[in-house]
């Protein structure tokens, strides 16, 4: 007697999809994938591709890895992951540059280093290899989506604060600044890569305030 | 009616049960700040003194006057007025600044006591009056909110509070001014004022501080005298050595402040000056190494910032080390980086995120000295 089948999106699956959304986010619960955080968030834009990038990965490498987890020897099985995610990373990385080349420049390193994000290795070894594809593939779509929340969140603040626009459009009026003749600066430590620390340690105090069950004794 | 009777009245109203309980911790801050609790602990080590941190605060802040003072002076010099004009000029300048950082500090501290339900700490009595005094005083006042309101979340509440921090938090403050808005605090603008008051002269304004003279002619325009009194742009109450050393007397005499800390301050940044004299290289280096001492707030830093009691060192010797390592940073910031004159500021953070491990090993190593010793009795 075989067992019912579970539908593709029951409630089960579903958790796997939005639970790096909140309690189970991979920057802010895992803190995971900090180092790119901090880089691609002074602007909106540059910020916005690097999560859909990195969404793209996580997603299609947890889908990879799961449909060969039965085939794989678990001494080799780094080296196999390395191999699917950095091809997918190529991948990506050449679809930038031939459709978005002034933010693939912006990214620079960036993009190619997505193999060294700790996010996309992490979602393959700690859950791909040991579920079936769908579910790897719901969890890799939600943590890279979990991933581009913060990096969102992050850049909204660097880029307003930082350059007084949001997508590259003006939001603080020129003739409010000091050159102009009027009162206001831009606060210049938005733009360093230490305020984006800041911003994330912000964003995890205010989660942790609302998770009561995710605070450190 | 006295003050005492008036505070009794007023009590139950603000203690559990009364309509304004919730303003329990605001209350007593005021109460304690005007009356020395008569609370006494219950259990551990009993310490008599009425010296409590409000009154050790207290004597920071007089320790502070005469730079203050002199700084209102000063401010109305450097804009060509004289005599107490001067002097009025400069508070008229300087007390937006002291009220805004007063009122963004103790607001966001209230609220943290407030909503943590502990009494009020008094940390910030010192720190809201030392932001000002080390920004320029044409610093626009929401900038001097927004760094002071920095400071205190992510240098203090964070930490826990008053005696948590790792970092002393008015200089936080400047440290996020000084990245944050930077045209603002220093180069050729920051000095500028072009504030028309009681007749003062603007056109005259001389730009730049005696660092950035050093820096850009390699020279400083001003005599080695009014360095030292103070007759120089600069910030608020860095500018002069003499009210500086005037303060540290009575930090010393109270015995707030440790001589430790503050000599050996003074003799890292000697010891730096003298060896990049021997060295020779650019214009900083070739300063003559005691000149070092009384230009850019290199004093005020020493007598004020370097020994803050929380931040700095907590064992003699680590204070003998922490001290020279913050003086001989400060003095090599400027020396080869001449992008921040302002060595000062940035050697005291980078040795208070030292210190505990200086202390650390201070700790260690004396256990295992005594640890040999007991050794070699035992043999």
């Amino acid at each position: 007697m075989s067992k019912e089948k579970e539908p593709l999106f029951s409630a089960k699956n579903m958790k796997y999809l939005t639970g790096p959304f909140g309690a189970n986010n991979p920057v802010i619960v895992q803190i995971l994938g900090i180092c790119s955080a901090l880089a691609v968030t002074v602007q909106l834009k540059p910020a916005i591709v690097m999560a859909l990038s990195v969404t793209f990965v996580t997603a299609l490498a947890n889908l990879v890895m799961s449909l060969l987890r039965n085939g794989i020897p678990s001494r080799i099985r780094i080296i196999v992951q390395l191999v699917v995610i950095a091809a997918l990373v190529i991948l990506v990385d050449q679809v930038l540059k031939a459709f978005v080349y002034d933010i693939s420049k912006q990214l620079s390193v960036y993009v190619g280093l997505i193999i060294t994000n700790c996010i996309v290795m992490g979602r393959v070894e700690a859950f791909a290899l040991g579920n079936k594809p769908w579910p790897a593939f719901l969890d890799g779509l939600g943590n890279g989506l979990g991933y581009g929340l913060i990096l969102v969140i992050v850049a909204f603040f660097r880029e307003l604060f930082g350059s007084g626009s949001l997508f590259g459009i003006r939001i603080i009026p020129e003739s409010w600044y000091i050159a102009e003749g009027g009162f206001y600066s831009n606060t210049g430590l938005m733009l360093f890569p230490p305020m984006a620390l800041i911003i994330v340690g912000c964003i995890i105090w205010v989660h942790r305030t609302k998770n009561k069950d995710l605070q450190e004794k | 009616m006295d003050l005492r009777k008036l505070v009794d009245k007023v009590k139950p109203t603000f203690t559990k049960g009364g309509k304004l309980a919730f303003l329990e911790s605001t209350f007593d801050g005021f109460e304690t700040f005007l009356f020395v609790p008569n609370k006494t602990t219950s259990k551990g080590s009993h310490v008599r003194d009425c010296n409590d941190s409000k009154r050790t605060m207290i004597c920071v802040v007089l320790a502070l006057l005469p730079a203050f003072l002199f700084g209102c002076y000063n401010t109305g010099v450097q804009v060509s007025l004289e005599g107490f004009n001067a002097f009025l000029y400069g508070l008229v300048r300087i007390l937006p600044m002291v009220a805004v950082s007063y009122i963004t500090g103790l607001a966001i501290e209230f609220a943290y006591a407030q909503i943590r339900g502990h009494e009020i700490y008094e940390g910030f009595l010192v720190s809201g009056l030392l932001i000002p005094m080390i920004m320029p005083v044409s610093m626009p006042l929401w900038m001097v909110a927004v760094s002071t309101a920095f400071a205190v979340v992510f240098g203090k509440e964070v930490f826990g509070g008053t005696g948590m921090n790792i970092f002393n938090p008015a200089l936080l403050a400047r440290a996020f001014a000084f990245f944050a808005y930077t045209p603002q605090i220093s180069g050729e603008t920051a000095w500028y004022s072009d504030w028309k008051f009681m007749g003062a002269q603007v056109d005259g304004v001389s730009g730049a501080t005696a660092l950035e003279q050093f820096a850009t002619k390699g020279a400083m325009d001003f005599s080695v005298m009014d360095a030292f009194l103070g007759f120089i742009p600069g910030s608020f109450g860095e500018t002069s050595t003499l009210a500086i050393l005037i303060g540290a007397v009575i930090l010393l005499y109270t015995g707030v402040a440790s001589w430790r800390t503050m000599i050996s301050v003074f003799v890292g940044g000697l010891a730096m000056g003298l060896l990049f004299n021997a060295v020779g290289g650019n214009a900083y280096m070739e300063i003559p190494a005691w000149q070092h001492l009384i230009v850019g707030g290199f004093a005020f830093g020493a007598v004020f910032m370097a020994t803050d009691p929380v931040t700095s060192a907590q064992t003699n010797t680590g204070k003998y080390i922490v001290g020279f390592m913050t003086g001989a940073l400060a003095i090599l910031i400027r020396g080869i980086n001449p992008a921040y004159p302002e060595g000062m500021m940035l050697s005291i953070l980078f040795m208070n995120a030292l210190a505990p491990l200086v202390d650390h090993f201070v700790v260690e190593s004396n256990i295992s000295r005594r640890k040999n010793r007991s050794k070699k009795l035992a043999k």
